[in-house]
C-alpha cells in the first residue's frame, strides 16, 4: 500500500472516517472534548467534500433522537458526544438499541460532574455499559480512525443491527496529534459499501407500527434476541478485523495481548492507559519480569472466550479501571472476575486510576505491577486499590 | 372545507383502546382524514400513543419517547431526504399537552427553529392523562387533577389562568409559518387547518382542544358539547396565524358565561362554588375575547 501519512488529532481522525464512510446524516450537539468532531464534519459538508445533512440540534437528547429518526429512515447515521451529553442521552440510548438501529457514535471519554471536571476518565461510557450499545475502545489516533469505519460495518451487519460507540479518551486522544495512515477512500468503499438498509421501517405502501407496546408475553424473548445479537458481535467483529487486516494491513480483534503468553502478571484494561502499560511492560521485560498486557478493544459485548484464552496462563490479573462503581469496585473489574469465577485460573486485583484526568504515569503502573506481583492469590484480603489517589489523607 | 370534501376513508382500524368519548382520539382520526395515507405518524408517549397498539394505524407509525417526537421527526425529515424518499410524505407529530408544553417544549422549539417540514398537533386535554390525570402546564385555574386535588385547605389548581402556558403564542413567537388553534367540536375548521398545515413548507403547529371525559369528570356523551361550549364561552378561541397574520376562524355570537362550560365537568366543582374566583375568570375571558376580536358584531 502506498504510504501516505498525516498528522491528525483523534477528533480529526473520527471526522475523516465519517467522511470516508460516506455518512448521510450527522446529528450532534457540541461539548468539550467532542466539539471539534462536529466542526470538522461541518467543514467537510460546507466544502462539498461530504454529501451529508447535519442536524444541529438543541440538545444531546435530541441529537440521538434525530439520529434514531434518520436511521429508522434507512440513512447511514453518525453522532458524537461526551460525558454530560451522554448522560442526557441515556433514555435514548436504550431506545436506539431496543429498536436495533445501527447508529454509530464517537465518544471522547470525559469524567462526570460533580465536581465540575472536563478531563478524561471512563466514568461516562461505563455508566451506560448496559444500554445495549456495542462499545469499542481505541487507544491511539490510528485506532480511532480505523475503528470508526469498522463500527459502521459491525453495526449495519444484518446479524447484528445494533448501535456502536467508539470510546477514546478526551484530550489524551481527542486532542493529541499523532502520525496516522489515512484510510484510502477506494479501499474504504470496498470494505464498507453503501448500505442496503433492510432496517428501514417507513414504507407508505407497507406500513407498520414501530415501538409498540410489548407485554410480558413477548418482552423477555425480545430482550433475549437483542442479547444474542449483542453476543454475536464478538465473532462478527473478529471477522471484520480479519477483513480489515487483509485490506488495510492492520490487525484488530476484540481482545489484544501483548507479551502475554508466558506472563505471570497481566495488566488488563481499556483505552489509552493501555498504551502506557505496554511501555512499562517493555521496560519490565528488559529487567526479566514476566509481565504482559491484555487490552479489551471491545467491552460490550464482553469477549469472554477470547479473554479467557489470552489470560489462562497468568497467575494474577491487575485490572485497571479509570472509573469507579461507587460502593463496589471499578466497572471493568466485575466482568473480568466473572470470566474466571467458576473455573481454575488467575486471580484478580482491581486498581482505580486516573480519575478526572489524573495522569496515569509509568510510575503508577510500576506500582500496580509490584502490588500484583507480591500478592499471593490464595491470601487476597483486599482487592480494590487506589494507587494514584492520596487515600491516606482521607482515611 | 365542506363536509362532502371529507374522505370516507379511515386511517385507523377499529380496536383503538381510548376511553369512550375521547376527544384526542377523535382528533387524530380527523387529522388523518385531512392528511391522507402518505403520512408518517409520530405518536408521542401519552394516552393516544398507548391506545394505538396492535396495528391499529393503517399508516406507518412510531411510538416515540415522551419528549422527543419532534427530534425523531427531524431525523426522518433529513434521513428520507438523504435517500431521496421525502417527496409527498407528511410527517405528523401527535402529542399531548404534557409532551408539548412541558417535557417536549425544547425539542419542539428546536425542530421549529431548524425549519423542519412537519405538522405538529398538540391535543390538549389539560392534564397528564396517561399517568392518571396529573396537572400539566396547561391545566386551567381551579381544575382538580390528581396532583392538584380538592383538599380541605387548597382546592384544585392555584396558578392564575393567565400564567398557563399558551403554546400557540409560544410557537407563533418562533416565526412559525403556520400556527392555529382548533377544537374537536369544529371538525371542518380543524381539518381545513390540518390541510393548510400540511401544505405549509416548514413547520406548522395546531393546538387542538380535546375533551377528556375520564379526566374531567364528564359524561362521555357530552364530549362534543363540552368542546363546543369551550368555544362559545370564549374559554377557547379558534384562530390561525399565517406568516404572522392572525385571523379568527370561528367567531362567537352571544358569548355564553363560562359557568355553562365549567358546570359539565366535575373537575371544576370547587371553582363553581367560589363566586369571586369565577368572576375573575369571567373577566379574564372577556378581556381576552375582546383583545382577539372573537365576538361577532352584535346584530341586535
Ligand atoms: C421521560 C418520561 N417521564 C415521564 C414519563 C411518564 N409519562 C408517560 S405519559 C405521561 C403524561 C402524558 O401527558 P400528556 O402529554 O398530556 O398526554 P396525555 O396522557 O394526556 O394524552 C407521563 C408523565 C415518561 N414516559 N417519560
Ligand atoms: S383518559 Fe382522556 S385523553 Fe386518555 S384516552 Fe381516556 S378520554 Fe382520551
Amino acid at each position: 500500500m502506498q504510504e501516505v501519512r498525516e498528522v491528525w488529532s483523534g477528533n480529526r481522525a473520527v471526522a475523516e472516517s465519517v467522511k470516508r464512510a460516506r455518512v448521510q446524516v450527522v446529528s450532534a450537539y457540541p461539548i468539550t472534548p467532542q466539539s471539534s468532531v462536529m466542526e470538522y464534519i461541518a467543514k467537510f459538508i460546507h466544502d462539498g467534500e461530504l454529501d451529508a445533512r447535519m442536524i444541529r440540534v438543541e440538545s444531546e437528547h435530541s441529537a440521538l433522537s434525530a439520529a434514531c429518526g434518520s436511521s429508522l429512515s434507512g440513512a447511514r447515521t453518525f453522532t458524537a458526544t461526551s460525558s454530560q451529553g451522554l448522560m442526557l442521552m441515556a433514555e435514548v440510548l436504550f431506545f436506539a438499541s431496543g429498536l436495533r438501529l445501527p447508529v454509530v457514535m464517537a465518544l471522547p471519554n470525559r469524567c462526570l460532574e460533580s465536581p465540575v471536571n472536563i478531563w478524561s476518565d471512563h466514568q461516562d461510557s461505563l455508566a451506560v455499559r448496559d444500554s445495549g450499545w456495542i462499545q469499542l475502545y481505541a487507544s491511539d489516533v490510528q485506532e480511532v480512525h480505523d475503528m470508526t469505519v469498522q463500527a459502521f460495518k459491525l453495526s449495519e451487519d444484518e446479524r447484528i443491527l445494533l448501535p456502536s460507540m467508539i470510546c477514546y479518551e478526551g484530550f489524551l486522544i481527542s486532542h493529541v496529534s499523532e502520525v496516522v495512515n489515512p484510510l484510502p477512500q477506494d479501499l474504504v468503499d470496498e470494505f464498507l459499501p453503501e448500505p442496503d438498509p433492510k432496517w428501514a421501517v417507513f414504507d407508505i405502501e407497507n406500513p407498520f407500527q414501530v415501538n409498540e407496546l410489548l407485554t410480558p408475553e413477548g418482552f423477555p424473548e425480545y430482550r433475549y434476541k437483542q442479547h444474542k445479537a449483542m453476543l454475536r458481535a464478538v465473532d462478527v467483529y473478529t471477522e471484520i478485523g480479519r477483513e480489515f487486516a487483509r485490506i488495510f494491513g492492520r490487525e484488530y480483534s476484540p481482545v489484544r495481548g501483548f507479551m502475554h503468553e508466558d506472563a505471570d502478571v497481566l495488566i488488563v484494561g481499556i483505552g489509552s492507559i493501555m498504551s502506557t502499560a505496554r511501555q512499562v511492560v517493555k521496560e519490565l521485560r528488559e529487567r526479566g519480569e514476566k509481565v504482559g498486557t491484555v487490552e479489551l478493544k471491545m467491552f460490550r459485548p464482553f469477549p469472554e472466550k477470547e479473554f479467557r484464552e489470552l489470560t489462562e496462563n497468568a497467575r494474577i490479573l491487575a485490572v485497571m479501571d479509570k472509573d469507579i462503581g461507587f460502593g463496589s469496585s471499578g466497572m471493568v473489574y466485575p466482568d473480568i472476575t466473572r470470566v474466571w469465577y467458576n473455573r481454575d485460573g488467575p486471580s484478580a486485583l482491581n486498581f482505580i486510576v486516573g480519575l478526572g484526568g489524573r495522569e496515569v504515569v509509568p510510575e503508577t503502573i510500576h506500582r500496580i505491577y509490584r502490588i500484583a506481583k507480591d500478592t499471593d492469590p490464595d491470601k487476597i484480603e483486599e482487592d480494590v486499590f487506589w494507587p494514584d489517589t492520596m487515600t491516606e489523607v482521607i482515611d | 372545507m365542506k363536509l362532502k370534501e371529507v374522505t370516507d376513508e379511515e386511517f385507523l382500524h377499529h380496536g383503538g383502546m381510548a376511553c369512550p368519548g375521547c376527544g384526542a382520539y377523535l382528533g387524530l382520526r380527523l387529522a388523518l382524514k385531512a392528511l391522507g395515507k402518505n403520512t408518517i405518524l409520530f405518536n408521542v408517549t401519552g394516552c393516544i400513543a398507548t391506545t394505538l397498539i396492535m396495528g391499529v394505524t393503517k399508516i406507518p407509525m412510531i411510538h416515540t419517547l415522551f419528549e422527543n417526537g419532534p427530534a425523531i421527526a427531524s431525523g426522518v425529515d433529513y434521513g428520507l431526504s438523504a435517500l431521496e424518499k421525502r417527496e409527498g410524505i407528511n410527517l405528523l407529530v401527535y402529542a399531548g399537552d404534557g409532551g408539548t408544553a412541558d417535557i417536549g417544549l425544547q425539542s419542539l422549539s428546536g425542530a421549529i427553529e431548524r425549519g423542519h417540514d412537519f405538522v405538529y398537533i398538540c391535543y390538549d386535554n389539560e392534564s397528564y392523562m396517561n399517568t392518571g390525570g396529573q396537572r400539566s402546564g396547561t391545566t386551567p385555574f381551579g381544575a382538580i387533577t390528581t396532583t392538584t386535588p380538592a383538599g380541605k385547605k387548597i382546592k384544585g389548581e392555584t396558578r392564575p389562568i393567565h400564567l398557563r402556558k399558551d403554546m400557540v403564542e409560544i410557537v407563533a413567537a418562533h416565526g412559525t409559518p403556520y400556527v392555529a388553534s382548533a377544537s374537536i367540536a369544529y371538525p371542518l375548521d380543524f381539518m381545513e387547518k390540518v390541510k393548510k398545515a400540511a401544505e405549509t413548507r416548514g413547520p406548522a403547529y395546531i393546538h387542538l382542544f380535546a375533551t377528556c371525559p375520564t379526566g374531567w369528570g364528564a359524561d362521555p356523551a357530552k364530549t362534543i358539547e363540552i368542546a363546543r361550549l369551550a368555544v362559545q364561552t370564549g374559554m377557547i378561541n379558534l384562530f390561525e396565524i399565517v406568516n404572522g397574520e392572525r385571523r379568527i376562524t370561528v367567531r362567537v355570537r352571544k358569548r355564553k358565561p363560562v359557568e355553562e362550560y365549567l358546570k359539565l365537568q366535575r373537575r371544576f366543582k370547587p371553582l363553581l362554588e367560589d363566586r369571586e374566583a369565577l368572576k375573575s375568570l369571567q373577566d379574564y375571558v372577556d378581556r381576552k375575547c375582546e383583545l382577539l376580536g372573537v365576538d361577532m358584531e352584535d346584530r341586535k
